[in-house]
């Protein structure tokens, strides 16, 4: 039913050439981008000074998590074992969709609701699930929405940011029949309604259903504890109804130990939803004989993920927690939506992320480390410090060392050539002032792509350099 | 070569930069602070929950059979979901019907589904976040009876309101399934507005028991 | 004080108006400004574009014409912290240009900070009158932290209203090849920012970056908005003399430009 895949996507300029030129998703992401920027710097705000020392908390209980990460894998491994729980490795999406697949069959059921999860999202798990016969229902109001209208998901955390509540309405009335329970026939735009219209879409599936996927938040490895953050309840309805719970969780969501949270149940909320506290939190260790799932399996994901972790700048990008907060603050992301990023995880952590993970193989990839103004906005922002300027700048190099842009290079040698004397650049200086009523409005080639919006400056006749040297002589120095 | 093996090989070799001799226990590096002294902690978390659109009533102690009952009937219902071991006084006088719960003869959802709520008390409650923690105990019962009934009557006491969540994480054991709550069933995903009532319960009622003084 | 003026290449061959404005600027504080002959570019174009060698190459052209400077001053917050923030990442740890530039970026300050930190100023003698709006630059903003400097400075201006810029935080959407790379997405960030800075009704957008100024002053210009652009050095060193002298000449230029 549902098929849709970032696969084949043009590279991101591209993409956001046709973003940014539709309006009704620059309203969408204008208004929410802008509704959470704000909750978000209100309950930072609030936290005062100790909003910085849980931020270098964080980060740095992160760091040292990942450079001692093989250490807390087995740890992670040995603690969830020991409550009763199956730990499962998968080096590829391939593989950990197999191993998912084989599970579910296991259980003998062909239905599977899932609690939002970017690592399933992010392997397609939903598609290999279908090819084997088995339905997933997501059921996160803004998955659900993606899922019915067979869209792809366009933010971290609202996957649906990118659409109207007139436009949910319409997929809905469209759409539930074909899943299952229909939409109310009267059905308004109204959140509420829709809201409750999910509700009822779900109620019967969630009671009935036995095996449930998830992934995690956090995965502590002393005490062998995931946590899952959610706001609906949708969240807690598979975490606990059904009989068999799988978790794919990326080997990179770890942390040490339990106390650890005391920092990250105050950075993520606060980042993410700009709440103080999301609605629901869910921890489990292994099974708890009478309550809860009685089978538990933890699928650890690695694809591509380690070769993040080999190189030492980008590394930092494996801190992400997942809030989405460099998203919403983004100018680049509020202009061009999800969409444009080619990949489940978008906007600022999307642009260093994916490219790590997928490496440099195609001109979407090399586009993304592009795909920004390096305004430093998201590095602001983020509750475990990620520079991503930084690394987006070290990305380039990787493209720009490689076969990158002949054109660029050129350019590049050439204003080298030029800053390399002063002499030089006097010259150049001089030849631009004289020809400096010759330049036309509207050029051509890259410098189009200036001129077709933007006005070029007036070159002087004299440039500083010049005046300066006028002025010494004249003075006699 | 398992998958395991695979990984934390690719693991160790792209930690190559790492010393050999990097010590592994990290140094206590608990700089944040474990409460914001926003106020008085009863106070707070009564605000907060009222901010999350929770309905809250104080009481002492002495009445809370009383409130719970006012509660139930205020809400019109009739039978009500109880974990295995509610305090007695808490529903005495009530004449309500219950159905009780237990990891040994537990309700099926139906019937959960079916009752006009559940009652129970809670573990820990964290005042700054308005959060209110269940760890499965005997007065708050398996997961599934706060999350299918439509409403939640939860009795938190004075002594187990802590200011922060620092001090809440550090009270809670890991090895029970743990359920925070902040305010009923929410979402935000339709153009980022807070709508209460979702899956989880419409309605969480609280009522906070004071200290004798 | 001995101040090593630092011009920038942007400024060099395209505003040197705003070079003009720093030398009138300190030399009226009582200093003495300095032009070391070698100076070119900082190399933030190469860096942020992901050349490392040739920024390299300029880091240590810079390193070695300014390392005798006992202050350097920048009139370009990007250029200022590209110096104080990314040359220390391009030598590797312990080698000879970390060392220089350790020992260098302490002294190296963007215009404003060197005013108000440095000569202990916000008072300048300025005088300007005019309704002007100011854009913090995003590398001013949150990779020098200028932070109330420049509204301090504006502030002391006689004859200036100052009025406040709606979403001022914001990226306008320069960001070096950027504006060329992602060129439609570079022009809708610009005229956002325009717009917001249309919105305030003021005459004049300054900055601490005639990069920024450039950018979002080409879509004024190609709007035919009617706003000017100016450099803060450019207000900061505007004093009575220069509104009496040519009031009418002018005038008749602004009229001319609208």
């Amino acid at each position: 039913m549902s098929d849709a895949t970032f696969l084949g996507m043009p590279p991101f300029p591209e993409a956001a050439r046709t973003a940014v030129k539709d309006s009704r998703l620059r309203y969408n992401l204008r208004k929410a981008t802008h509704t959470i920027r704000d909750k978000r710097a209100h309950v930072v705000d609030e936290m005062g000074d100790d909003w910085a020392r849980l931020r270098t908390e964080g980060a740095a209980v992160k760091t040292h998590t990942l450079r001692h990460l093989d250490r807390y894998l087995e740890q992670l491994e040995a603690s969830v074992s020991r409550a009763g729980g199956h730990v499962h490795w998968a080096s590829d999406a391939a593989e950990a969709n197999r191993i998912v697949t084989a599970l579910v069959k296991a259980t003998g059921e062909t239905d599977v609701v899932k609690v939002k999860s970017m690592a399933t999202q992010e392997i397609e798990l939903n598609n290999a699930l279908a090819a084997e016969g088995i339905t997933a229902y997501e059921t996160d109001l803004a998955e659900l929405i993606v899922q019915l209208g067979n869209d792809l998901p366009s933010h971290i955390l609202v996957p649906a940011i990118h659409l109207g509540r007139a436009q949910i309405r319409e997929i809905f009335l469209e759409q539930m029949a074909e899943w299952g329970t229909p939409a109310p026939p009267g059905l308004t735009d109204d959140p509420r309604a829709l809201a409750e219209a999910a509700r009822a879409h779900l109620r019967e599936r969630f009671l009935r259903t036995r095996t449930a996927i998830s992934g995690a938040n956090f995965a502590v490895a002393d005490s062998g504890t995931l946590v899952v953050l959610e706001s609906e309840g949708n969240g807690r309805m598979c975490l606990t109804l059904p009989q068999t719970l799988i978790s794919v969780v990326g080997i990179e969501k770890i942390v040490p130990t339990w106390d650890d949270l005391e920092v990250f149940m105050q950075l993520l909320p606060r980042s993410s939803t700009g709440e103080r506290m999301n609605p629901y939190t869910s921890t489990w260790t292994g099974v708890t004989p009478g309550d809860g799932p009685q089978e538990f399996h933890l699928v650890l994901l690695d694809n591509g993920r380690t070769d993040v972790l080999a190189d030492t700048v980008g590394r930092q990008a494996l801190r992400c927690i997942r809030c989405s907060a460099c998203l919403n603050t983004c100018p680049v992301y509020e202009r061009t939506g999800g969409h444009s990023y080619g990949s489940v995880y978008p906007g600022p952590i999307g642009a260093i992320l994916t490219p790590q993970l997928r490496g440099m193989g195609s001109e979407v990839e090399e586009s993304l480390p592009y795909a920004s103004s390096l305004c430093g906005a998201c590095y602001e922002v983020c509750p475990v410090a990620i520079d991503i300027p930084e690394v987006l700048v070290h990305l380039r190099e990787e493209v720009a060392e490689g076969h990158g842009h002949l054109g660029e290079k050129t350019l590049m040698a050439g204003a080298e050539a030029v800053f390399s004397s002063s002499t030089a650049l006097g010259a150049v200086q001089r030849a631009a002032g004289l020809g400096r009523t010759l330049v036309p409005r509207h050029l051509p080639g890259l410098a189009g792509a200036w001129t077709d919006t933007r006005d070029v400056p007036d070159v002087p006749a004299e440039s500083f350099r010049r005046w300066w040297n006028e002025r010494e002589r004249e003075e006699g120095r | 070569m398992s998958a395991k093996e695979a990984i934390l090989a690719r693991v160790r070799a792209a930690l190559a930069d790492v010393p050999a001799d990097e010590p592994l226990e990290r140094a206590p590096d608990r700089a944040h602070l474990d409460s914001h002294g926003v106020g008085p902690t009863l106070d707070v978390l009564e605000d907060r929950l009222i901010d999350y659109k929770a309905l809250v009533h104080r009481t002492p102690a002495d009445r809370v059979g009383e409130e719970i009952a006012a509660a139930l009937a205020r809400r019109g219902a009739r039978r009500v979901v109880v974990p295995p071991a509610l305090p007695g006084e808490w529903l005495a006088g009530t004449g309500i019907e219950t159905l009780t719960d237990s990891r040994e003869e537990p309700l099926t959802v139906r019937e959960l589904d079916a009752s006009d709520g559940v009652i129970t008390g809670c573990a820990v409650a964290i005042a700054e976040t308005g959060t209110i923690v269940l760890d499965g105990g005997p007065d708050q019962g398996r997961r599934a009876i706060t999350l299918v009934p439509d409403y939640h009557l939860c009795v938190v006491r004075a002594d187990q309101v802590v200011d922060g969540v620092p001090q809440g994480v550090r009270l809670l054991d890991p090895a029970r399934p743990l359920t925070w709550i902040s305010g009923p069933s929410a979402t935000s995903d339709i153009e980022l507005n807070r709508v209460e009532g979702v899956h989880g319960p419409r309605t969480l009622e609280v009522l906070l028991v004071e200290a004798a003084t | 004080m001995r101040v090593a003026l630092f011009i920038t290449c942007v400024n060099d061959t395209l505003f040197p108006d705003t070079g003009r404005a720093v030398v009138r600027l300190l030399e009226r504080l009582g200093h003495e400004v300095v032009f070391p002959e070698g100076q070119t570019c900082c190399g933030q174009m190469h860096y942020n574009t992901g050349y490392r060698r040739p920024a390299s190459r300029l880091a240590v052209r810079f390193v070695r014409t300014f390392e005798d400077a006992d202050a350097v001053v920048v009139p370009s917050g990007s250029c200022a912290a590209m110096i104080r923030d990314n040359y220390p990442r391009l030598g590797g740890s312990g080698s000879r240009l970390s060392r220089k530039v350790a020992a260098l970026t302490p002294r190296v300050y963007d215009l404003t900070e060197f005013l108000v930190d440095v000569l202990g100023v916000t008072d300048v003698g300025a005088y300007y009158p005019h309704k002007v709006v100011y854009h913090p630059t995003c590398h001013g903003l949150r990779m020098l932290g200028l932070g109330d400097r420049p509204y301090e400075l504006l502030r002391a201006v006689r004859g200036l209203d100052l009025v406040e810029l709606p979403g001022a935080a914001e990226c306008c959407g320069f960001g070096g090849t950027f504006a060329v790379k992602n060129g439609d997405v570079s022009s809708a960030m610009g005229a956002d920012k325009a717009r917001h800075a249309l919105e305030t009704g003021a005459e004049v957008l300054c900055a601490v970056d005639n990069s920024c100024l450039m950018h979002i002053g080409g879509v004024l210009s190609r709007q035919r908005a009617g706003m000017r652009i100016a450099h803060i050095a450019e207000i900061l060193a505007s004093t009575e003399k220069d509104f009496r002298s040519d009031t009418r000449d002018r005038t008749d230029k602004e009229e001319a430009t609208r």
